[in-house]
């Protein structure tokens, strides 16, 4: 059924900007607080009170249109979105309309069929809401207005993607972007990424658009993915049934699998916009664009491109290894102290992610840090350390955060490369078993493996298996 | 342009204001008697306004991040009609949909 | 002790036997509680303080004394008493803007224009009566009844300040702080024979200051005469990190540039004014057009040159204003919606309590006010109302900008069309918006103007407008001093 039409979807993303203060006022913005402690007469809404814009949030939201590739527009203009909602104080959202600080931008996506460009239409500034708590109290809904003012960007992307894949795609690398630029936490679960869609299902091979609907409420990237899929089977199968698709608002329920109609009348929103008087235009001064232009941090696409030729690294460890700022950073320093990035990789992308994964914790936050790991790798590298010994260390690292070569001395791990010791027992596990012996110094050289593997035992793992197989060679050469 | 009924009864609605019915007319005919002085500012000529008008000098002031908030000299319990643990308390919404309204 | 004169002393004068310790603050304050309980106990009542604490004051009164024995001097307003409009954030007592809405708000922060009266010796001792969100140009808009002019109680005091000049008029203050949207504080001031400023747009916070307009809004000062007036406006002016509107442009002494010239014969020598042709229309009352003509005549003598000039955008004022005002009304009245401060009405819903909480708490006028900036701004009228509104306030501005790009330092007009008219006498909403058809011009440009007593028409007070450049108080208040001095008894006769 579904391959009679095409689904078209433009998403708008809200993104919390990572500010110690709110876009407004001075209230700090940190989440989880006690109700309503970081409020202020500005973001009550208090008669009399003003609105003074945080530097901070012009950066950020800068550096993010920046980094999307988007015309910034030298002259801006915040606006005032009127409606009224109990979690809104002043009745109205400052944000801006019809001149937001910037357009036309593209994230590039890669689904499998080679990379596409997503448009996208628009950066503007704007302030979060409170919250309202349904379900606190029996009659009455909560408010709590420590998230009211905390700075947000719009990111209104173009109607380019054609599948629920492609969503997800440019979802995940949109995230990625902004992780990197460090311009918020990017998380939906705590709110901080927020996406509403806009869909719509059209005759493949139709130009005009469909009519759209906006599904919202989702609350993680697959949750858009399945919403999408779920609007799309249903616009699909009124087309086919030749009934009207009409504009309206749908709220994803991730539980139920399905899309409600919102109650919300159609044309009862009237925001009535226009500019905000309480705050002067926002003008972008050339030297200053110039200066957040030069501290965008290189981004996802080019550090692969760097990794690849830089470390000679395959196309799927170099997706693993920049798939957050912090494991890219974290490989990059491991990989330089160590002087041995294969090793390096190998080591963050298993172990390292293994620990991290049971510790639900990120790279940046790793007690082992990048210098440490270098070492260990360096240890085996020598030959100090063997790749099994070299697993327990790590593991001991990760539980004390002390350094490796430290715990391979405590532990007794460190392996024996001293010839001394290594030809006493050499000697000894000959004399134990002159059979073996006889018949590799006679030429049954497979035996060496066998000789070389009662040493081990008899030092107990720590001889260097390297030294003891040149050793007993060399014995037999000169035999 | 009249304002009609269904004028008054929309814009009482977007502005959260009770109108009675009974003094709708009233209200129609008020607004209409202010309204037809305004008539006169479709014959000005503003031609020469409107291209130049976005051509602001001063950028708004911005704040450092670390400001700092503004202190209150009274608690929030002080004004609010109705407070409980920390929040502010309202009539429950008619229903969870509703909170589709309070997406920005 | 009592201090005899109170009632004709003027701010710096008491301030200065305060600060030589002949007068006490208590004294001051007191003076002024007496005054006011002296007028409030007269048969008709004039309804002008709407919240005083007479202890609150006093104990500021006290606390100022000793603040002024360890520093061995006070400030510039040591000790006088200042009556404050009702919608201006004062600490300790309520802000209310004369609303039900607001009815026992009191708000936790003060206004930075309070702050900084304070920070020279004000002391605040209460709250003024007005036009319910400052919608009104007669203080018959307040939920607490109307203010009735002190010099005639069937009167009006004009408005919204109404509250503020009265109290100025009858003596209980030599200064108030009043706010201009429209004309608020100059067409009280002429109604009741009192001076009053509007800075220029951004001169003076607005932090603080309950936004009825917020392109328009400027707080504004009252006094018994022009160098009071001017003492005020020079304390509260300056940039206000707060207020992202304020103006970091510089404020220079205005009180130092016209008491130079106090001595000299020709004050006005080298400044030119101008006298626009459209505030003078043939219907102009002809009491009011021969005290103006007395008033140029005198400016001439004083040295000034004056000319004929045009303003052609004038009489779109009124239709602008009443679009622009209304809009930027609607957006800021909204949150006054029951949930966080003031009244709130019963509801079982919250759509209820929204509809019952705001159509209780705001009176007619407001009411009235929201519906039509509602309307302006709604999909589908906007483009005809409120854009082309913002545009015709362009050619407004360009108006002032040619004539003072033109040569001319100052404008001299009548304040108002009338004097004050009686209680009750307006009821068209549109006829009483056209007491503000001299005065909003300025709001709409953002330039600075005031109004000062030209003398009497039937017994009844006459202002006389001076309008200068954007941030050229200095010039405005120049010219006033001048014309005041040498208008003398006159500007009361």
């Amino acid at each position: 059924m579904t391959g009679k039409y095409e689904m078209v979807v433009g998403l708008e993303v809200h993104v919390q900007l990572k500010t110690r203060s709110k876009a407004f006022c001075g209230c700090s913005t940190s989440f989880g607080d006690t109700p309503n402690i970081n409020t202020c007469p500005i973001c009550l809404a208090l008669p009399g009170a003003l609105p003074v814009l945080n530097e901070k949030a012009v950066e950020l939201a800068t550096r993010a249109a920046l980094a999307l590739g988007c015309n910034l527009h030298p002259v801006s203009i915040f606006a005032r979105k009127n409606y009224f909602y109990p979690d809104l104080p002043k009745g109205y959202q400052i944000s801006q309309f019809d001149q937001p600080l910037a357009t036309k931008g593209s994230v590039k996506i890669d689904v499998g069929d080679g990379e596409r460009s997503i448009g996208v239409t628009r950066v503007h500034m704007e302030e979060d809401a409170g919250k309202s708590l349904h379900d606190r109290y029996p009659g009455a809904t909560a408010i709590d207005l420590n998230r009211a003012g905390v700075p947000l960007i719009e990111i209104v992307s173009e109607p380019d993607m054609r599948s629920s894949k492609e969503a997800g795609a440019y979802l995940r690398t949109l995230r990625q972007i902004l992780q990197y630029l460090g311009v918020s936490d990017v998380s939906m679960e705590e709110g901080s990424l927020r996406v509403d869609a806009n869909v719509s299902a059209r005759p493949v091979g139709q130009k005009e658009l469909g009519t759209k609907t906006e599904v919202k409420n989702m609350n993680s990237f697959s949750g858009v993915e399945r919403a999408l899929e779920y609007e799309f089977t249903r616009q699909s199968g009124m087309l086919d049934r030749g009934e009207k698709i009409s504009q309206q608002t749908l709220l994803w329920d991730a539980n139920k699998g399905e899309a409600r109609v919102s109650r919300t009348k159609e044309g009862s929103h009237d925001y009535r916009y226009f500019p905000e008087p309480d705050l002067l235009p926002l003008i972008l001064h050339p030297e200053w664009l110039n200066a957040i232009k030069a501290s965008v941090p290189e981004l996802p696409a080019d550090r692969k491109t760097r990794f690849k030729d830089e470390y000679k690294l395959g196309p799927e460890d170099i997706d693993k290894l920049t798939a957050t700022p912090a494991i890219a950073d974290y490989f990059e320093s491991t990989a330089r102290d160590s002087q041995n990035p294969k090793a390096a990789a190998n080591w963050v992308m298993g172990e390292g992610q293994a620990a991290l994964n049971i510790s639900r914790k990120s790279f940046d936050e790793f007690p082992v840090r990048p210098a440490d790991l270098a070492q260990l790798i360096k240890l085996i590298g020598d030959g100090l350390l063997s790749h099994a010994a070299g697993k327990q260390v790590f593991a001991m690292m990760v539980e004390t955060g002390k350094p490796a070569a430290q715990i391979a001395h405590d532990s007794g791990l460190l392996q024996v490369g001293d010839d001394s010791a290594l030809d006493g027992w050499i000697d000894e596990v000959l004399m134990e078993h002159p059979d073996e012996g006889k018949r590799y110094f006679a030429g049954e050289k497979k035996l060496q493996g066998v000789l070389v593997g009662f040493v081990m035992k008899k030092s107990s793992g720590k001889a260097d298996p390297k030294k003891v197989n040149q050793l007993l060679a060399s014995r037999a050469g000169a035999g | 342009m009249a304002v009609t009924q269904d004028d008054v009864r929309h814009v009482a609605e977007l502005a959260r204001l009770a109108v009675d019915e009974n003094r709708l007319d009233h209200l129609v005919a008020e607004l209409n008697g202010i309204l037809q002085h305004m008539d006169v500012l479709s014959q000005a000529d503003t031609s020469t306004v409107d291209s130049l008008m976005n051509v602001p000098v001063d950028s708004t002031p911005l704040r450092s991040d670390s400001s700092g908030p503004l202190l209150m000299a009274t608690p929030r319990e002080s004004f609010a009609p109705s407070m409980k643990d920390g929040l502010f308390i309202v009539p429950r919404l008619a229903s969870h949909e509703d909170a589709s309204d309070s997406a920005p | 002790m009592t201090i005899p004169d109170y009632t004709t002393l003027t701010a710096t004068a008491l301030a200065a036997k305060i600060d030589s310790g002949s007068v006490s603050p208590t004294e001051a304050v007191d003076a002024s509680i007496a005054r006011s309980k002296a007028v409030v106990a007269g048969s008709e009542g004039l309804n002008i303080m709407l919240w005083t604490d007479n202890d609150l004051a006093r104990r500021d009164a006290a606390a100022l004394a000793d603040g002024m024995k360890r520093a061995g001097k006070g400030g510039r307003l040591a000790g006088v008493p200042l009556a404050v409009k009702d919608n201006i954030a004062t600490l300790g007592l309520p802000t209310t803007c004369a609303s039900k809405i607001l009815a026992g708000y009191v708000s936790p922060y003060e206004a930075t224009a309070i702050t900084r009266l304070r920070e020279e010796g004000a002391i605040v001792i209460g709250k003024t009566n007005m036009d319910e969100f400052a919608m009104g140009s007669s203080t018959e808009n307040s939920s607490y009844g109307p203010t009735r002019n002190p010099l005639d109680v069937r009167l009006v005091p004009g408005g919204s300040s109404g509250g503020s000049a009265a109290a100025v008029a009858a003596g209980i203050v030599p200064v108030a702080l009043g706010s201009e949207t429209g004309g608020s504080v100059r067409q009280p001031a002429a109604f009741c024979g009192v001076v009053g400023v509007k800075p220029t747009y951004g001169r003076v916070s607005r932090f603080g200051l309950v936004a009825f307009a917020s392109s328009l809004d400027q707080i504004g000062s009252f006094g018994r005469n022009v160098d009071d007036a001017a003492l005020v406006t020079e304390i509260m002016a300056g940039v206000d990190p707060k207020d992202s509107t304020s103006s970091s442009a510089r404020v220079g002494s205005y009180r130092d540039q016209y008491l130079s010239l106090a001595s000299s014969p020709m004050p006005l020598d080298g400044v030119t004014i101008g006298v626009p042709k459209e505030y003078f229309p043939e219907n102009l009352d002809p009491g009011i057009r021969s005290l103006c003509e007395r008033s140029v005549d005198v400016l001439k003598s004083l040295g000034a040159k004056v000319v004929d000039v045009e303003l052609p955008h004038t009489s779109l004022a009124i239709p602008v204003y009443y679009i622009v005002a209304p809009a930027e009304a609607s957006s800021n009245l909204a949150r006054f919606d029951g949930v966080r401060y003031g009244m709130r009405a019963a509801a079982s819903s919250l759509r209820e309590m929204y509809a019952e909480t705001r159509s209780i708490g705001f009176g007619p006028e407001v009411t009235r006010r929201i519906l039509l900036g509602t309307y302006v701004l709604s999909a589908g009228y906007y483009d005809a109302y409120y854009k082309k509104a913002q545009s015709v306030r362009e050619l407004i501005t360009r108006d002032f900008r040619n004539v003072f790009g033109g040569g001319v330092d100052a404008l001299f007009t009548p304040t108002t069309p009338t004097t004050a008219f009686a209680i009750g006498a307006i009821a068209d909403p549109y006829e009483m918006y056209l007491s503000d058809i001299f005065t909003a011009t300025a709001n709409l440009a953002g330039v600075p103007a005031m109004s000062l007593p030209i003398g009497r028409v039937g017994g009844l007070p006459v202002g006389g407008q001076i309008i200068a450049k954007h941030f050229d108080e200095a010039t405005m208040f120049r010219v006033a001093y001048a014309l005041e001095s040498a208008l003398g008894g006159e500007a009361h006769q």
